[in-house]
């Protein structure tokens, strides 16, 4: 069954204003559990709101939502319970941290839920070992962490809520490369133990190649694919004519074969470039 | 929503409302505030509302916009109608049922009071959608410049309300992502005693402060690195000068205003 | 005189009075740098690396502790320099929502010459210029924050190039941007070094980015540790990664295929010389 399920979500931004619009149409749209789904398009392509719906952030103008099986906005008093299976971490998350520890802070979700001290504990220690969140740093105050730190801590803190559905706002912006790879190959790990479904939110093409099984792309309000990362490339003319930025190397192969190489398949990761130029030279 | 109120937005025109001294358009706002309150005949006030419908219409503004910014205000002016209404027993008793007693002083008190608060808004809307937030400033700060020499820091207090303008709106979109990130923590805003409530604010208002502090920060080094220093030997980009026109308004308001004197007294 | 900004064994310290005894962090533990005019200079390193401090010591925001710096010639280190240095080194920040002063797109623009008190006739020639200059002079009457990331940066840049600087440094300018905006920020910067000939220096985590600059510096725990053309740079690949750092997808796939012996150049840094390469090698 689908954790994830909109049938004809569509939302209204400004309706009976001169400011209306469409911001999200129609869409349809099943994500299988334990799914690591990138979800791409330009600002004001709708992704934003779509992934505000999810977990009832925000009530569709029409059509409906399901969690789990469940709808939402049915009985708004399951609201709050359903919202608790879909965690939502937005884009510079270290702008929520309030508390006066490390510790406290990533405790306020779970508490939330209403979870025993011990429980709460359990899972406070087992994300941040996730998140590489030292213990000796639980005593801190959040704010006199590094950058990269705070945004990890406030990441454990959406984790920390083991939903069934995990869904990132571009959860590397801003940071160092060093800091990008390091937070994205927690969330890969994260969503290898946990086998969750992830929904990764990001304008990087090169990190949702790298990382996600199934790619999400919205444009001008409507959902315009979702399709495995190969059939998704393979359109990338009309990706780039969404003004998405290809990876390099996606851009790269695309040429090649224009000029007449006899590349074969799609390229969206160096690693399998390299395999691919490898095998075409033995070919030859 | 917090987003839709108008009062204090600024529309930019060209026409002739817009174009007048800063200055001048303050000055007159006062003006136009003293004709709200000086009549007690429902002629003087008639005219001084003709002057400011009439500005309305040199300005160019959507009706629609004054009718927008009114909206929220209705409450407050129902309240006032009504409390003039009933205690304010002068005048013969035009209605009585129990201990509710509505007289003509009451009913005549409150059409007054309802139609100078419209007066009021009306014409102090019409200032800011009018004039942009920095030529207002800067008027207050000319406007203010005499009382430099009382050692008021006129140009800090322009410079501050200049930013907080500027600031409001971004604020306003950072509070908005702040609730929303809280809520999908399981934060509940919105049921629970008053107390809880109030508790419930504390995730919100603290990130809000380190915010805040980080971009004022920010926003004090950008000014360093653009060379501010204080209003010393600051010139600027609009300078405010009158022209023909502003003396022709100024003369105007004044005839409105001995117009309103009249109507009084006479009628 | 050729060398724009130059830094002579510069120590920059910053104080944490919070702590009780007072803490000392050294940031720049002795950087020598020299730029010349006309330079576009990218500036890597790791965050906490101490780009941004060195950075901000060009402009006088930051005080050396020990060693020189000098800004088109003038000593930093001199209080009377403050404004004149700041007039010819403008500094445009990471949040483009930070940086802007005025409700107004041009009365933001008008700021700085309005504090350093130019004529109100000069100043809205000038607005106008840099306003056409970054491609935001429709947005001349418009709100800030009504815009686009990448207007709001081309915005700030316009209030910069305003005061008609010799140099100007981006921190980060597109860290906070989507792909578009990047671009849009990205070919301001070209245009402004090509055709205005004002001296660049780029701080950025792009490694795409830092790919088209003249010459890039990159800094470690508060040293230069490299310094030399992007080509030269990127080529060390293993070298880069271990600062925390990265090359261009197709540098890394080039060194990827030269350690399996593939007979590659490896000062491999664009799109246009990867295409080149492999085609020649497959065709």
């Amino acid at each position: 069954m689908a954790i994830i399920k909109t049938e004809n979500l569509t939302y209204v931004y400004g309706e009976g204003t001169p400011f209306r619009k469409v911001a999200v149409d129609s869409v349809n749209l099943e994500i299988e559990e334990g799914e690591f789904v990138g979800v791409i398009g330009h600002t004001g392509s709708g992704k934003s709101t779509l992934i505000q719906h999810l977990n009832g952030l925000l009530k569709p103008t029409d059509g409906k939502v399901f969690i789990d099986g469940e709808q939402l906005w049915e009985d708004k008093k399951r609201l709050r319970d359903i919202r608790f299976k879909v965690g939502l971490v937005f884009q510079y998350p270290e702008y929520q941290l309030f508390e006066e520890t490390v510790y406290k802070d990533i405790a306020f979700g779970p508490k939330n839920m209403g979870l025993s001290e011990d429980e709460i504990d359990r899972r406070i220690r087992e994300t941040a070992r996730m998140v590489g969140i030292r213990e000796e740093l639980f005593d801190k105050s959040p704010f006199e962490l590094s950058g990269g730190q705070k945004r990890r801590v406030a990441i454990a803190g959406v984790m920390a809520m083991e939903p069934k559905v995990l869904i990132l706002d571009e959860p590397a912006s801003g940071l160092d490369p060093k800091g990008r790879d390091k937070i994205l190959g927690q969330i890969r790990e994260y969503h290898k133990e946990k086998k969750n479904t992830v929904l990764l939110v990001s304008h990087s093409m090169e990190d949702v190649a790298k990382h996600a099984g199934r790619i999400l792309v919205m444009n001008k309000s409507k959902l315009y694919m979702y399709d495995t990362p190969v059939n998704v490339f393979a359109k990338a003319d009309e990706l780039s004519n969404m003004g998405l930025s290809v990876p390099q190397i996606t851009r790269v192969f695309k040429r090649l074969s224009a000029m007449g190489v006899n590349v074969g398949e799609e390229v969206y990761t160096v690693y399998f470039a390299k395999d691919l130029t490898m095998k075409l030279l033995s070919n030859k | 929503m917090l987003k839709d109120i108008t009062i204090g937005q600024f529309f930019p025109g060209n026409s002739v409302v817009h174009r007048l001294d800063s200055r001048v358009k303050i000055i007159i706002t006062i003006a136009f505030i003293v004709m709200l309150f000086l009549p007690n005949s429902f002629y003087g006030l008639g005219i001084g509302m003709v002057f400011v419908l009439g500005a309305f219409l040199l300005s160019r503004i959507p009706f629609k916009m004054m009718l927008k910014s009114l909206k929220p205000l209705i409450p407050i002016l129902l309240f006032t109608g009504i409390l003039n209404l009933f205690f304010i027993s002068t005048g013969d008793v035009l209605f009585e049922w129990k201990l509710i007693k509505i007289t003509t002083g009451g009913a005549t008190t409150a059409a007054f009071m309802i139609i100078r608060i419209i007066g009021l808004i009306i014409g102090s809307s019409l200032l800011t959608y009018t004039t942009s937030p920095i030529a207002l400033t800067d008027a207050i700060e000319r406007l203010l410049s005499p009382l430099k020499k009382i050692k008021l820091p006129v140009h800090e207090l322009a410079m501050m309300m200049t930013i907080a303008l500027r600031f409001i709106p971004t604020l306003i979109e950072e509070t908005d992502k702040i609730m929303s990130a809280q809520k999908a923590r399981g934060a509940d805003l919105e049921t629970g005693s008053l107390i809880q409530r109030a508790k419930a604010l504390v995730p919100i208002l603290i990130p809000l402060f380190v915010s805040s502090f980080r971009r004022a920060e920010d926003l004090a080094l950008a000014m360093e690195c653009r060379c501010y220093h204080g209003g010393e030997g600051r010139t600027r980009l609009k300078q405010l000068k009158t022209a023909p026109r502003d003396y022709i308004a100024l003369f105007v308001t004044a005839g409105f205003i001995a117009l309103t004197v009249l109507a009084d007294k006479m009628l | 005189m050729n060398s724009f900004l130059k830094a002579e064994n510069l120590k920059f310290s910053y104080i944490n009075n919070i702590e009780e005894p007072p803490v000392r962090t050294e940031v720049l533990k002795g950087v020598s740098l020299d730029i010349k005019k006309g330079e576009f200079v990218a500036l890597l390193g790791h965050n906490g690396s101490g780009k941004s401090t060195l950075a901000k010591c060009f402009n006088a925001i930051n005080i050396a502790d020990e060693g020189k710096v000098y800004s088109c010639g003038f000593d930093a280190s001199l209080e009377e320099n403050l404004l004149p240095i700041r007039q010819r080194v403008g500094m445009v920040f990471q949040n483009p929502d930070n940086q802007i002063v005025a409700t107004i797109v041009e009365e933001d623009v008008a700021f700085a010459l309005e504090n350093m008190g130019v004529e109100p006739s000069e100043i809205r020639r000038r607005v106008d210029e840099a306003l056409k200059t970054v491609g935001m002079y429709e947005y001349k009457d418009h709100a800030p924050h009504k815009l686009s990331g990448g207007q709001k940066q081309r915005v700030a840049i316009a209030g910069i190039l305003a005061m008609k600087p010799q140099v100007v440094l981006l921190d980060e300018p597109t860290a906070m941007l989507d792909p578009s905006g990047r671009a849009e920020v990205l070919k301001t910067i070209k245009m402004l070094k090509e055709e205005m000939g004002v001296t660049i220096v780029l701080i950025t985590h792009y490694m795409e980015e830092a790919a088209q600059a003249d010459r890039i510096v990159v800094i470690d725990s508060g040293n230069v540790v490299m310094d030399d053309v992007p080509k030269k740079v990127f080529a060390q690949v293993e070298r880069m990664k271990e600062l925390g750092l990265d090359v261009p997808q197709v540098t890394e796939l080039v060194h990827h295929l030269r350690q399996q012996g593939v007979d590659l150049p490896c000062d491999i840094i664009t799109e246009d010389e990867c295409v080149k390469a492999l085609y020649e090698l497959l065709k």
